[in-house]
C-alpha cells in the first residue's frame, strides 16, 4: 500500500464531505411527501433510472442548456465538469491497472504520479498519461476562464455575474488552486523521476532547470491535498453544492417527484441546493434593471438556504417566470416564491361566507359560460367585443359576471393565502358549474390560469378568450377581414410562460392585420409592470417597469399594440401613446358579420 | 345602492384617549402611500366586493386614521384581494398593500 501523511486532508474532507451529504439527503428524503417517496424507491428498478442518467449525463456534465444561451459559459461547465469526472473516472481505471488491484485505496488514482514512477508498456508510459495530461490541460483552460469571469465578465455576455459570500470565496479559491497545483505537483514528480505525459514532462524538464524540484516536490503535493480538503470541506456550505445535489434532483423529476400546489415539501430543498448561482437569473430580472433591486432568483434562493429569508424578499417579486425560464437547472424558483410567500401571509380577517348564493342565474341552457374576470370589468371594451361576437355569431351564453362575481382566488393565492383562496374558488365553481356550459371562456389570463390548474372541472373545458377566437375562426364560424395596420403583439406573462399559450392569439392576429415580431417575445417576453403579484412594488417603479418594456415592444413602430390580458392593457395604456388594445376588441373590430 | 363612505361620520368629537394609533402607524411604516388618500372614493366605486357586501377601502382608510380598529375588523373581512382598487386609484396608492399589511398589523397587535 503506498502512503504518505499528505493523503490525509485529501481523506479526512472527503470523509467529512460524504458524511454531510448523506445525513442532508436523507433529512431532506424524510421531508418529501410519503407518495413522493414511493415513486422515488419503485423508480430504482425502472426505465426511469436509464433517462435520468441519460439527462445526467446531458445537463450535469455536458452542460447543454447553459450550451444553448452561452457557448463560452457552456464550454467553461462543460470542461471543469466531464473534464473532473473523467478525470475521476480514468485516473481510477490507470490506478486499478497499475496496481493490478480492483480495490485499491481511494485516494490511490489521485496521488497516483507521486507514488508510482515506474513506466512500462504502451498504456503506462504514453496511453494513460497522454489522456490524463490532454484532461488536465482542458481543465487547466477552464481555470483561466473562470478566473477570467470574475475579472472581465463582459467576455461572457454577462453584465453582472452573481455577488459571492464567504462560503463561496472559500471554495471558489479552492476550486481554482486544485487543478494548477495537480498540474504543478505532477510536473514536479516528472521532472524528478521522468514519469509524465507531454505537458507535465514538458512542464517538469523545464521546471528542473531552474528550481530544486527534490525539496520542493512534497510541499506541492501537500498543497495540492490540501485545497482539495479545503474544496471538499467548503463544499456543503457553497454553491457548489450544486454539484453533487443536481444529480438527485434529475432522478426524483424523472420519478415524477414535483412541489404540490400548496406546500413546499423536501423536494423543493433538494431544487434549492441544485441553484449553482450561475447568475443568467440576475439579468434577465426587470426590476433589477429599472429598481436598483437585489432579491433576483440567485439571492432569494441563497437566503433561503442561508435561512434568513425575509417577507420582503419573497413579496417583491412580479412572478413574471423569467428567471424560471432562463434557469439551466430548472428550478421552479416562481412556484417557491410563491409558496413561501404562505409562511409571511395574514392568516385571519378573512370572511367569504356572505358570498355563498348571491350569484343565480337564469335556467335557460347556454353552450358556453364567459367570464370576464375582475379586470375585465375595468377595460370595458374587451367584455362590449366579446359579448358582441356571442351575439352576431349566435352563440347561447351566459356572462358569469356581468353585474360582478367573486373574485376567482388567485389574487389571493398570489399574497400568500392559499386556504382562504380555497373558499373562494369552492363558491365560484359552483357558480360556473351551475351555468350547464360545456365550454368557459375567460377574458383574464390570471383567472384563465387557476381556472385550468386548480378548480379541476370535470366536464367543462377551460379555454382563454385568444384560444377561443382562434377556435371559432378555424371552425369557419369566425370570418376576418384583414386590414393593413401593422400590429405588435405583448405575451402576458400569466398566458405565456406560466400557461404556454404563444400560439393561438398569433394565428388569430395574423388572420386579421400585419403582425410584427418583436425583439423580446413568446417567453422572453417582458412584464408589463402591472403584476398582482408584486404588493410592495410602488406606482412609481410600476410605471418605469412598464415603460422600459413598452419601449421595447413600440422599437419596430406599430399602429397598435395588442395584448391577451386586461391588466396588461390596462397598465399600458396608462403609459403608452399609442393605441393598447385587446386580442377580442381587434377581432371584433375586423369580423365580417 | 353602494355606500362610498361619506355618512359614516356620526356625530363626536375626535376622541384622542379612544383612538389607537398603533395600526396606523405600523400601516403607514409599511406603506407610507397611505397618507397620499384624499377620501375621493374611487376605490369604493370598482370594488367587486361592494356588490354584495357593505365594503369601502375609503372607510377603511377613516378607521384606519381614526384608531377604530374594531369596524376595521368588519369592514376589510370580505376584501378578495382582487386589486382593482389600486388600478383605479388616482393618487397611484398601493391599496392592496395596505389591506395586507392591516391585517398583518391586526394579527401583530392582537387586537
Amino acid at each position: 500500500m503506498s502512503f504518505d501523511w499528505f493523503v490525509l486532508p485529501f481523506s479526512i474532507g472527503a470523509l467529512i464531505l460524504i458524511v454531510v451529504l448523506i445525513s442532508r439527503y436523507i433529512l431532506w428524503v424524510i421531508k418529501l411527501s410519503r407518495a413522493d417517496r414511493r415513486k422515488s424507491w419503485r423508480s430504482v428498478f425502472s426505465f426511469k433510472l436509464f433517462q435520468a442518467v441519460w439527462e445526467v449525463f446531458n445537463e450535469s456534465l455536458l452542460h447543454r442548456k447553459i450550451f444553448r444561451v452561452n457557448a463560452l459559459l457552456g464550454w467553461m461547465h462543460m470542461t471543469f465538469a466531464l473534464g473532473w469526472f473523467l478525470l475521476i473516472v480514468i485516473g481510477s481505471v490507470e490506478s486499478k491497472f497499475h496496481k493490478e488491484k480492483v480495490f485499491n485505496m481511494p485516494y490511490d488514482p489521485i496521488f497516483l504520479r507521486y507514488f508510482e514512477h515506474d513506466v512500462h508498456g504502451f498504456w503506462f508510459a504514453e496511453g494513460f498519461t497522454t489522456i490524463m495530461d490532454t484532461i488536465l490541460l482542458l481543465l487547466l483552460v477552464a481555470t483561466i476562464m473562470a478566473v477570467s469571469k470574475r475579472f472581465f465578465k463582459w467576455i461572457y455576455g454577462m453584465k453582472r455575474t452573481t455577488k459571492l459570500h464567504p462560503g463561496d470565496q472559500i471554495a471558489l479559491a479552492s476550486l481554482w488552486l486544485i487543478f494548477p497545483m495537480r498540474f504543478i505537483a505532477e510536473s514536479f514528480t516528472a521532472g524528478i523521476y521522468g514519469n509524465g505525459g507531454y505537458l507535465t514532462q514538458t512542464a517538469g524538464d523545464i521546471f528542473a532547470t531552474f528550481l530544486p524540484l527534490k525539496s520542493l516536490e512534497l510541499g506541492a503535493w501537500w498543497t495540492y491535498s490540501s485545497a482539495l480538503c479545503l474544496f471538499f470541506l467548503f463544499l456543503p456550505f457553497s454553491r457548489y453544492m450544486h454539484i453533487p445535489t443536481e444529480v438527485f434532483l434529475i432522478y426524483l423529476r424523472k420519478a415524477g417527484v414535483k412541489t404540490p400546489d400548496n406546500k413546499l415539501t423536501g423536494f423543493s430543498e433538494f431544487e434549492t441546493y441544485s441553484c449553482s448561482r450561475c447568475g443568467l437569473c440576475i439579468d434577465q430580472c426587470q426590476l433589477s434593471e429599472t429598481t436598483g433591486y437585489d432579491d433576483q432568483a440567485v439571492y432569494f434562493l441563497q437566503k433561503l438556504r442561508r435561512n434568513i429569508l425575509q417577507e420582503e424578499s419573497s413579496h417583491n417579486c412580479l412572478l413574471c417566470g423569467k428567471c424560471t425560464n432562463i434557469c439551466p437547472v430548472g428550478i421552479d424558483i416562481t412556484k417557491i416564491r410563491l409558496l413561501k410567500r404562505t409562511e409571511f401571509a395574514p392568516e385571519m380577517l378573512f370572511n367569504y361566507r356572505h358570498y355563498e348564493n348571491v350569484i343565480h342565474h337564469d335556467e335557460r341552457k347556454v353552450d358556453v359560460a364567459y367570464f370576464g374576470g375582475c379586470m375585465t370589468h375595468l377595460t370595458p371594451k374587451i367584455k362590449i367585443a366579446m359579448t358582441g361576437i356571442f351575439r352576431k355569431l349566435n352563440i347561447r351564453y351566459n356572462f358569469v359576471d356581468e353585474n360582478g362575481s367573486i373574485c376567482c382566488g388567485r389574487p389571493l393565492k398570489l399574497a400568500g393565502n392559499h386556504m382562504q383562496a380555497r373558499d373562494l374558488m369552492q363558491e365560484n365553481k359552483r357558480i360556473i358549474i351551475a351555468t350547464g356550459a360545456k365550454i368557459l371562456v375567460t377574458s383574464c389570463p390570471i383567472c384563465y390560469n387557476i381556472f385550468k390548474n386548480e378548480y379541476k372541472f370535470d366536464k367543462i373545458q377551460v379555454l382563454h378568450h385568444s384560444e377561443y377566437l382562434n377556435l371559432l375562426h378555424k371552425e369557419g364560424a369566425l370570418k376576418l377581414t384583414p386590414n393593413e395596420e401593422k400590429m405588435v403583439y405583448h405575451d402576458p406573462c400569466e398566458l405565456g410562460r406560466m400557461m404556454n399559450i404563444y400560439e393561438p392569439p398569433r394565428e388569430i392576429l395574423e388572420k386579421s392585420g400585419k403582425l410584427i415580431p418583436v425583439q423580446k417575445e413568446k417567453n422572453f417576453a417582458d412584464c408589463c409592470g402591472g403584476s398582482l403579484a408584486n404588493l410592495p412594488l410602488s406606482e412609481d417603479n410600476r410605471r418605469k417597469v412598464s415603460k422600459e418594456a413598452l419601449t421595447k415592444l413600440l422599437a419596430p413602430s406599430p399602429d397598435i399594440l395588442v395584448t391577451a390580458c386586461p391588466l396588461c392593457k390596462k397598465t399600458f395604456s396608462n403609459v403608452s401613446d399609442t393605441p393598447v388594445k385587446d386580442i377580442a376588441e381587434v377581432v371584433y373590430e375586423r369580423m365580417i358579420e | 345602492m353602494k355606500t362610498f363612505g361619506y355618512t359614516i361620520q356620526n356625530d363626536r368629537q375626535i376622541d384622542f384617549d379612544a383612538a389607537d394609533k398603533k395600526l396606523y402607524r405600523y400601516v403607514a411604516e409599511k406603506e407610507p402611500d397611505i397618507n397620499l388618500c384624499i377620501f375621493c372614493g374611487t376605490c369604493t366605486a370598482t370594488c367587486s366586493a361592494a356588490e354584495f357586501k357593505n365594503m369601502s377601502f375609503r372607510k377603511i382608510s377613516l378607521f384606519l386614521r381614526r384608531g377604530l380598529t374594531e369596524n376595521l375588523k368588519r369592514e376589510i373581512e370580505s376584501c378578495m384581494f382582487c386589486g382593482k382598487c389600486t388600478l383605479v386609484c388616482p393618487r397611484g396608492i398601493n391599496t392592496r398593500n395596505i389591506i395586507f399589511n392591516i391585517r398583518k398589523g391586526i394579527e401583530e397587535y392582537e387586537f
